[in-house]
């Protein structure tokens, strides 16, 4: 599969993820510059995590008026495959591609650890290779992960099955005592509503390699391909 | 020549230069200097830039080695670590201005080192710090803390290179002079170094990055003088950092030297535009020759003394091969930065300054960059000195609450959890980091490889308060045993010396006492010292520091799989104490939190003693027969016990030991911080391996206890005993230990 992993000034996970997908998963990587208006040619779009314009004024909030951002609308709106990954996630809320919107961290201060999530719908091309209810270990790494939306809004969410991560315990439990940040209902991440855009606060690409510890994040950037590859091959049979 | 303001005495009194110093101008300039001159002899002639006081003294380090790249002269030194690669690191110190501003000062301080570090042609893939502060029962202190705290996190995570580790200290001593010392690792092709020179006689010289504003002028000299109650009127001098416009520069650095375009790149740190362009030419014996209309400035008006003495951050100078101007403006410019070619190399060893068409400066540039003044500062100890020394050990009662002794211990800021301060920081960015804060050495892997890197910094100011020499002989032979206990071989060194006022001879002797310790330890363990820093005047009304040379050192592990961690992995497992416990008392964290005293002599040290534990150690490791090992230090055996039982990322194991103690006393056997001695864990069939091992190479081996239950068991005598010394919950332990510093900090009531 053919990943864009787009360049923002300032953005800082960029190399991390095109490490995952080229030399962990095995899949082709193009960087994508932020001036770029065009995402012809692939399969789907991350949106790497860091501070892109130094996060100045709100987080993502100058980010959102790239150039690209108009080709990421035009390639999620065409039912393309769109991840953003912290930074990437705050970006997607900001362009309103996703409901909500982050505030700073309970805490006020910068948070990286890792923390457990609970993943609440293993039916998304995202989750596919999860089970439901599975309960991942997976690093935070941010200031404002303290994710806010209305309250219908956020029944909205919950009804139609779009939350997918919520911080939890070991065990799975989803309780105030573990939620690092703040966020509402203990939302990690979720997805829109046709279900082909997610972000998420936590980073998958930080735990794929047994090298490093911990590969429970490849459960999750693996199922993208699988997703994407079973996608594939239904517009194959479609067209044939 | 610009419109004379009159040199007076008092003038140059303001600028910090003696008259012996003015009189040196004079005879290098064979006239007056104007006051841009007078500025930017001040600035490069500062402590802080000239070192010299220390110069003479640093000259007997030992920085040569089949591995060293680059050593010391250059912005970051730079060892080799086989396929081709090379490790450029440097650690630097930002301690005034962080007393003055904490966010800013120490946000700052990370700025500067990581471009110390790119400017090499290197990409930075890991930070670390050193930080000392007063005790956190007052308000001052826990404000200085967290504002040094957040600083550095602010700027190191936007940067997205991670802060894999460091160490936190607190004594009183340094209420009023913190220290902030900042320690880059970058990782670059050995052939593709990039070196500060000016060379070639016509090529251009090119600003960019941020422009220049009327921030941080005279910071150099600021961070070259002592303190007073005034000291915080000296706030405008700090410079305010902005680590996106760093990200920028550096990827923008990172792709003008992936092509062929440069001769030359230096960043602007202290004394900015002056010392870039005259250290570059100076380098190359060239002169440069600077056009200071093209300069990009924040605000007009600025006259040529502002414009060369301003250390607004995030400014670079390259000299480019003639020709490639274009594309080197290009590539700047696809960054967002400001850029523009401000001057020529000249073959005149001048540096000469122009401001709309006129010379408003012109000094050789060997004199400004090399030929400052050099002391030899007269030296002797301090008539305290024996004072601090003696201590009768028979008035001292031994410990009656071990168990009491130990939690104490563990809640000490000094040896508790540094959680709250790590996890601020991103420790994980560029996905390389195999073992986080928290153990002995962080490590990284080296993508493409199979090695990896381990990466400490140490040192302990009280034990060199109390003898300089052997102080900073322990503070190389402990940051090596924590790379050794991460399976690394030591392979380099980098040191940022923080000490009082130079003028004075005590201050001076511990200084020169500290330099002689660190040359005889490295020489003896043949670990090179490639780069550093020296932060003299930390003092305040009279009031000295702790003689406090912090050194940062990485070792190379060949196989990264082989990287070790301090906790303990598997009940069941052998718990076996390399090395000699003496009755090392003296300067022990102990001392200092149940005896209120900081006295005694520190622990003793036999080189040969430490190369053999170590060399032990790194075969065990190498051999894959061991499960853990942590080195002893600050809280003796019983305090790495208890990091071996709950340091562990997953869950929290306890154990059985059984300590004989012969002749010393129980709180000596506990507490006591007798150097070279490393706690292992192994599977009970490796047993026979590892002491068979220990004893071919003299190293005392004993198998002291085994892993298993929830509490840390400790009896002391023979098996015969059957009295617990200690009897602990590691629940218990690792409460106190892992919220003690969180607890202390939310405690609003305290004043």
């Amino acid at each position: 599969m053919n990943f864009g992993v787009v360049v923002f000034p300032g953005s800082n996970c960029d190399h991390d993820c095109e490490h995952i997908f080229t030399d962990v998963l095995g899949q082709s990587v193009q960087m994508v510059w932020h001036k770029e208006t065009s995402l012809k040619g692939l399969d789907a779009v991350i949106l790497p995590g860091g501070f892109s314009y130094g996060d100045y004024l709100r987080t993502g909030a100058i980010a959102r008026f790239s150039p690209v951002m108009n080709a990421v609308k035009q390639f999620a709106s065409e039912g393309g495959m769109v991840m953003g990954i912290c930074n990437g996630f705050q970006i997607l809320l900001e362009a309103g591609l996703l409901p909500g919107a982050m505030l700073r961290n309970k805490s006020l201060h910068f948070i990286c650890k890792d923390v457990y999530l609970k993943v609440e719908n293993a039916a998304t091309p995202f989750t596919g290779l999860c089970k439901s209810g599975q309960v991942l270990k997976v690093p935070i790494a941010h200031a404002d992960g303290n994710y806010y939306t209305d309250p219908v809004t956020l029944a909205g969410l919950q009804a139609n099955a779009q939350v997918i991560f919520r911080y939890c315990d070991r065990d799975g439990k989803v309780t105030p005592e573990v939620n690092p940040n703040g966020s509402l209902d203990n939302i990690a991440g979720i997805r829109n509503a046709e279900g082909n855009v997610l972000g998420m606060m936590p980073h998958p690409e930080r735990c794929a390699e047994s090298m490093l510890g911990n590969e429970d994040g490849r459960l999750i950037l693996a199922s993208m391909v699988e997703g994407l590859k079973k996608a594939q091959s239904k517009a194959d049979l479609v067209k044939a | 020549m610009q419109a004379s303001t009159a040199i007076t005495k008092d003038l140059v009194a303001q600028h910090n230069l003696t008259d012996d110093e003015y009189k040196k101008i004079l005879d290098i300039l064979g006239r007056e200097p104007n006051l841009t001159e007078l500025g930017m002899f001040s600035v490069m002639w500062s402590e802080h830039c000239s070192y010299k006081s220390s110069r003479v003294h640093l000259r007997k380090l030992p920085t040569t080695g089949p591995r060293v790249v680059q050593g010391p002269g250059e912005n970051a030194g730079a060892v080799d670590i086989g396929d081709g690669l090379c490790v450029v690191f440097k650690m630097e110190s930002h301690n005034h201005p962080s007393f003055i501003e904490p966010y800013q000062g120490a946000a700052t301080g990370v700025g500067g080192i990581l471009r110390d570090v790119f400017t090499m042609g290197a990409r930075p893939i890991a930070l670390l710090n050193s930080l000392r502060f007063g005790g956190l029962d007052t308000a001052k202190n826990r404000h200085l803390m967290k504002g040094v705290v957040a600083g550095i996190a602010g700027y190191g995570n936007c940067m997205g290179v991670p802060t894999i580790g460091g160490e936190v200290r607190f004594d009183d001593i340094y209420a009023l002079n913190p220290l902030v010392n900042a320690f880059c690792v970058g990782l670059a092709r050995k052939d593709k170094i990039f070196l500060g020179t000016a060379a070639g006689v016509g090529n251009p010289v090119i600003y960019f990055g941020s422009k220049t504003g009327r921030d941080g002028i005279h910071g150099a000299t600021m961070a070259s003088d002592s303190f007073d109650d005034a000291s915080e009127q000296k706030r405008p001098t700090v410079q305010v950092g902005d680590p996106f416009q760093e990200k920028l520069l550096l990827e923008a650095c990172l792709e003008l030297m992936a092509g062929d375009l440069l001769v030359g790149i230096q960043d602007m740190g202290a004394a900015g535009l002056t010392s870039s362009s005259c250290e570059m030419a100076s380098r190359a014996g060239n002169g440069i020759e600077l056009d200071l209309t093209h300069v990009p400035r924040r605000e007009p008006g600025m006259t040529p003394y502002e414009l060369m003495l301003s250390e607004s951050q995030e400014r670079m100078l390259m000299v480019a091969k003639a020709g490639n101007e274009d594309e080197c403006i290009r590539i700047c410019r696809k960054w967002d930065l400001d850029v523009a070619v401000v001057g020529t190399v000249t073959g005149d060893g001048i540096l000469r300054v122009k401001d709309q068409g006129k010379v408003v400066a012109e000094i050789p540039a060997k004199a400004l960059a090399d030929e400052g003044p050099r002391y030899e500062r007269p030296y002797a100890p301090p008539g305290y000195q024996d004072m601090l020394t003696n201590l009768n050990y028979d008035a001292i009662p031994d410990v009656k609450d071990a168990q009491a002794a130990l939690l104490a211990l563990l809640e000490s800021p000094t040896i508790a959890s540094k959680r709250w301060v790590y996890e601020q920081y991103d420790h994980m960015v560029r996905t390389n980091t195999m073992v986080r804060p928290g153990s002995d050495a962080a490590v990284i892997r080296i993508k493409g490889t199979n090695k990896a890197v381990a990466i400490t910094v140490d040192c302990n100011g009280r034990y060199c308060l109390l003898h300089p020499y052997e102080g900073a002989r322990l503070a190389v032979a402990e940051a090596a045993r924590n790379l050794v206990c991460s399976g690394a071989e030591p392979i380099g060194l980098t040191d940022c010396l923080n000490f009082g006022n130079p003028e004075r001879p005590d201050i001076m002797w511990q200084f020169v006492l500290s330099i002689e310790g660190m040359k005889d330890a490295c020489e003896h363990f043949k670990i090179p010292i490639v780069s550093g820093n020296v932060s003299f005047y930390n003092e305040t009304n009279g009031l000295s520091i702790y003689p406090t040379p912090m050194l940062g050192m990485v070792g190379l592990i060949e196989q990264a799989d082989t990287a070790m961690t301090q906790w303990f992995k598997q009940e069941g497992d052998d718990v076996i104490l390399l090395g000699a416990t003496r009755e090392d008392l003296g300067g022990s964290e102990y001392l200092k939190v149940v005896h209120a005293r900081e006295q005694g002599s520190p622990p003793f040290l036999s080189l040969e003693a430490e190369q053999a534990v170590q060399t032990c150690v790194l075969g065990l490791i190498r051999e894959g027969v061991v499960q853990s090992a942590h080195d002893c230090s600050d809280g003796g055996l019983a305090v790495a016990l208890a990091e071996c039982c709950m340091s562990g990322p997953d869950r929290a194991l306890g154990a059985v030991v059984r300590l004989s103690p012969g002749r010393l006393r129980t709180d000596a056997v506990l507490f006591g911080e007798s150097q070279s001695r490393v706690v292992l864990s192994a599977k009970p069939a490796h047993r026979q391996a590892i002491l068979d091992r220990a004893k071919r190479l003299g190293v005392p081996a004993v198998v002291i206890g085994a892993v298993g239950g929830v509490s840390l068991v400790v009896y002391l005598g023979d098996e015969r005993a059957t009295t617990k010394t200690l009897d602990v919950p590691v629940a218990t332990l690792f409460d106190r230990w892992a919220f003690s510093i969180e607890r202390t900090l939310n405690h609003e009531s305290l004043s």
